[in-house]
C-alpha cells in the first residue's frame, strides 16, 4: 500500500510541501487573482509581476494539502525568471501530463521538479489540486497582459 | 467487542448491507465511515426497488391498467410509510422531493411568490452558523428576492448554539427560523422544540433541516414544533433522488405551488389552472417512483431495527470515536466532545497533515473519510478552520472499524513524518 501512496507523493513533492519557494505576497505586481477548489476548499492568492515580456515575481499565499501547496512551489520556481512565453508553454505541457490520466510521459527538462506530480495523474482527485495555482498564474497572466494591450491601445 | 449499548445484532445487521462484504484497496476490507455524505443499502432496500422495475414498473396515477395501479399503490405506500416514520398527522403532508436540498428550496422559494405567507422588506430570515450550505444558501436567495434581511444565530467555541442574544434575534419582524436538528460538521444535536417553541412565540415559520437527524434518531414532527420538517432520502439507508418535505397541512395549503406541470393540477385551460390538493400541489410531474418505493422501505427497515436502538448505537460507537481520537496526538474534535451532545459525524483536525492528505492515506487502508469543508464553509470559518477530515458512523458501524482508524491516522502521521 505504501508503493500507492509513494507514487503520489514522491519525496520532491514532500520537500517542497515542507520548505515552499517563493511563498508570501510580495510587491510590485501587476495583477493578483483568488482561486478556490470549490469541493475541498483550498484557496490561493497568487500575484503576478511580469516586467517586459519577463515573469520578473510571482508569489502567492496558499492554504491546501501536500499536493497543492508543493505544485504553487514548483509552478513558481518554474517561471520566474522565463519569458512568458516560455512559461506558456511550460504550463501546457504540466496541464498535458496532469490530464493524461498518467500516460504521458514528462519531460524532465521542460518541468524540472514538477515531473514528480506524474503519480498524480493517477488519481482523479488530487488533479484539481496540483493545477490550482498553475491555472491562478495563467489567469494572473492573462489579466496583466490584457491590462498591457488596453493601455498600449 | 463488548461495549455497552451496540445493536444487540449488529453482526446480522452488517449481513444485510451487501457492500461491507467488499473490499478495496488491493484486497483490503472496507470500513466505510461516510455515512453522513451518504450511507449504504440494505437488500430489502435493492431487492424492492428491482421487483418494482422488474414486475410493477408503470408511470403513476395516469395509467389505466394493472401496472399503473400497482405502481400508484406502491408509490402512495411509501408515502404512508414516511408519515409513519415521521408521526405525521396525515399522509398528505408528505411531499416527495429530489433531495433535501430541493425539499428547502421548495419552502424558500415559494415564501418569495405572492401569496398570504409572502416575505418582503422588513422581514427577517433567521438562520445558524452551523447550516449545511443547502440550508443557507435558499435563504439568501430568498432574502435577495423578497427585499428581507438575512441574520443568523452564532455558535459557541465548544460547537453550540449561542443563544445568548437569541431575545433580540427573535423578534416580531422575524418570519421563517431554519436550523438543523443535527450538525453534519460540529454533529451537535439542537434543542429543537425549545427553539421552535420560542421562534413560534414571535409567530415565525419554523423550518427544520433533520438530513442528519432522521438517520440516527427518531423524528416526531409533532413534538419537534415544527411547521416544515425536510430530510434526504440518500442518507436514511434509501436511495439517491428523492427526499422529503412534511409540512403543516395549513401551511402547505396557504403556499402557492412551486413548479408547475403535469400532475399537480386540478384543471387547466389556456389561460388559468387550478391546482390539485396536497401533496400532489408539489410534485409536478413523474416523480420519483421507484426511488419512493425504495426510501419506503428504508424507513421501515430502521423502523424494525428501532430508531431508539440506533440512536444508542450511534452515541456508543460516538463515545469510542472520541476516545480513539483524543489518543491520536496532535489531533483536535470540532464540536462538542461529550457523544450525548452529538450526533456520528466526527470532524476533526490532525496537526501537520491536511485533510486531503489524510483521507488519501486512510483510503489505501480501505478507509473512507470525507475531507474538505463537508458543505458547511461558515462553520468551518467560525472555528478558523479551513477544512477537516470527518468520520461518520451508522448502525452496521463495528468498534473494529474505529480501531483501524486509529491505527490509520497514527500510520498517516508516521508517513508524514509529524510529531
Ligand atoms: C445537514 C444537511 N442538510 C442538507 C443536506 C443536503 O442533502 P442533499 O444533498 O441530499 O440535498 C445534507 C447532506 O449533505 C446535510 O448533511
Amino acid at each position: 500500500m505504501s508503493a500507492e501512496l509513494d507514487s503520489l507523493y514522491q519525496e520532491i513533492i514532500l520537500d517542497h510541501y515542507k520548505k515552499p519557494l517563493h511563498a508570501g505576497l510580495r510587491d510590485p505586481f501587476e495583477a493578483e487573482v483568488h482561486h478556490v477548489n470549490p469541493t475541498c476548499g483550498d484557496e490561493v492568492t497568487l500575484r503576478v509581476h511580469l516586467e517586459g515580456d519577463k515573469v520578473a515575481d510571482v508569489s502567492y499565499h496558499s492554504e491546501g494539502c501536500s499536493i497543492s501547496q508543493a505544485s504553487t512551489s514548483v509552478m513558481a520556481d518554474l517561471v520566474i525568471g522565463k519569458t512568458v512565453d516560455e512559461a506558456m508553454a511550460i504550463h501546457a505541457d504540466f496541464l498535458a501530463l496532469m490530464q493524461g490520466k498518467g500516460t504521458v510521459e514528462p519531460d524532465e527538462d521542460v518541468l524540472e521538479d514538477g515531473i514528480a506530480f506524474a503519480g498524480v495523474a493517477k488519481f482523479p482527485a488530487r488533479v484539481k489540486c496540483a493545477l490550482l495555482s498553475w491555472m491562478a498564474w495563467k489567469d494572473a497572466t492573462a489579466k496583466v497582459l490584457a491590462d498591457n494591450t488596453l493601455e498600449k491601445a | 467487542m463488548g461495549l455497552e449499548g451496540l445493536l444487540p445484532e449488529l453482526e446480522i445487521i452488517r449481513k444485510d448491507f451487501p457492500i461491507l462484504e467488499r473490499t478495496v484497496a488491493g484486497g483490503k476490507r472496507l470500513v466505510y465511515l461516510d455515512s453522513a455524505n451518504t450511507s449504504q443499502k440494505p437488500q430489502v432496500v435493492i431487492d424492492t426497488m428491482v421487483d418494482h422495475l422488474e414486475n410493477h414498473n408503470a408511470n403513476i396515477a395516469r395509467a389505466m391498467h394493472a401496472l399503473g395501479a400497482e405502481s400508484t399503490e406502491a408509490f402512495e405506500g411509501a408515502r404512508d410509510r414516511v408519515a409513519a416514520f415521521l408521526n405525521a398527522p396525515s399522509r398528505d403532508e408528505v411531499i416527495f422531493t429530489k433531495n433535501a436540498s430541493e425539499a428547502l428550496n421548495l419552502v424558500a422559494s415559494t415564501l418569495a411568490f405572492r401569496g398570504p405567507l409572502q416575505l418582503g422588506e422588513g422581514d427577517e430570515i433567521l438562520i445558524t452558523e452551523m447550516e449545511h450550505h443547502s440550508n443557507i444558501v435558499p435563504w439568501q436567495m430568498l432574502a435577495q428576492r423578497t427585499g428581507a434581511t438575512l441574520r443568523w444565530i452564532g455558535l459557541t467555541d465548544d460547537g453550540r448554539l449561542d443563544l445568548s442574544n437569541l431575545g433580540e434575534l427573535l423578534n416580531e419582524r422575524t418570519k421563517v427560523v431554519a436550523f438543523t436538528w443535527v450538525s453534519n460538521m460540529l454533529g451537535t444535536i439542537n434543542p429543537v422544540s425549545d427553539l421552535a417553541a420560542r421562534a413560534k412565540e414571535v409567530g415565525a415559520l419554523v423550518v427544520v433541516d433533520a438530513s442528519q437527524a432522521a438517520p440516527q434518531l427518531p423524528v416526531d414532527v409533532v413534538a419537534s414544533g415544527a411547521d416544515f420538517v425536510v430530510f434526504t432520502g440518500h442518507k436514511v439507508v434509501g436511495p439517491t433522488g428523492i427526499g422529503v418535505l412534511w409540512g403543516h397541512r395549513e401551511v402547505l395549503d396557504a403556499l402557492p405551488p412551486f413548479l408547475g406541470g403535469g400532475e399537480m393540477i386540478a384543471t387547466v385551460t389556456m389561460a388559468e389552472s387550478t391546482y390539485a390538493p396536497i401533496p400532489h400541489k408539489f410534485e409536478a410531474g413523474t416523480p420519483p417512483i421507484v426511488e419512493a418505493v425504495g426510501l419506503g422501505a428504508a424507513v421501515d427497515y430502521l423502523s424494525a431495527v428501532g430508531m431508539d436502538a440506533i440512536h444508542r448505537h450511534e452515541q456508543t460507537i460516538t463515545r469510542y470515536a472520541l476516545e480513539g481520537l483524543a489518543s491520536v496526538p496532535g489531533t483536535t474534535v470540532l464540536g462538542p466532545l461529550d457523544a450525548e451532545s452529538r450526533g456520528g459525524a466526527i470532524s476533526f483536525e490532525m496537526q501537520g497533515v491536511h485533510p486531503h492528505d489524510i483521507a488519501q492515506v486512510l483510503d489505501t487502508q480501505g478507509i473512507a473519510v470525507r475531507a474538505g469543508h463537508h458543505c458547511a464553509k461558515p462553520a468551518h470559518a467560525r472555528f478558523g478552520v479551513q477544512s477537516s477530515t470527518r468520520m461518520s458512523s451508522y448502525l452496521y458501524t463495528r468498534p473494529d472499524e474505529i480501531d483501524a482508524l486509529v491505527e490509520a491516522l497514527n500510520y498517516t502521521r508516521a508517513y508524514f513524518k509529524v510529531g
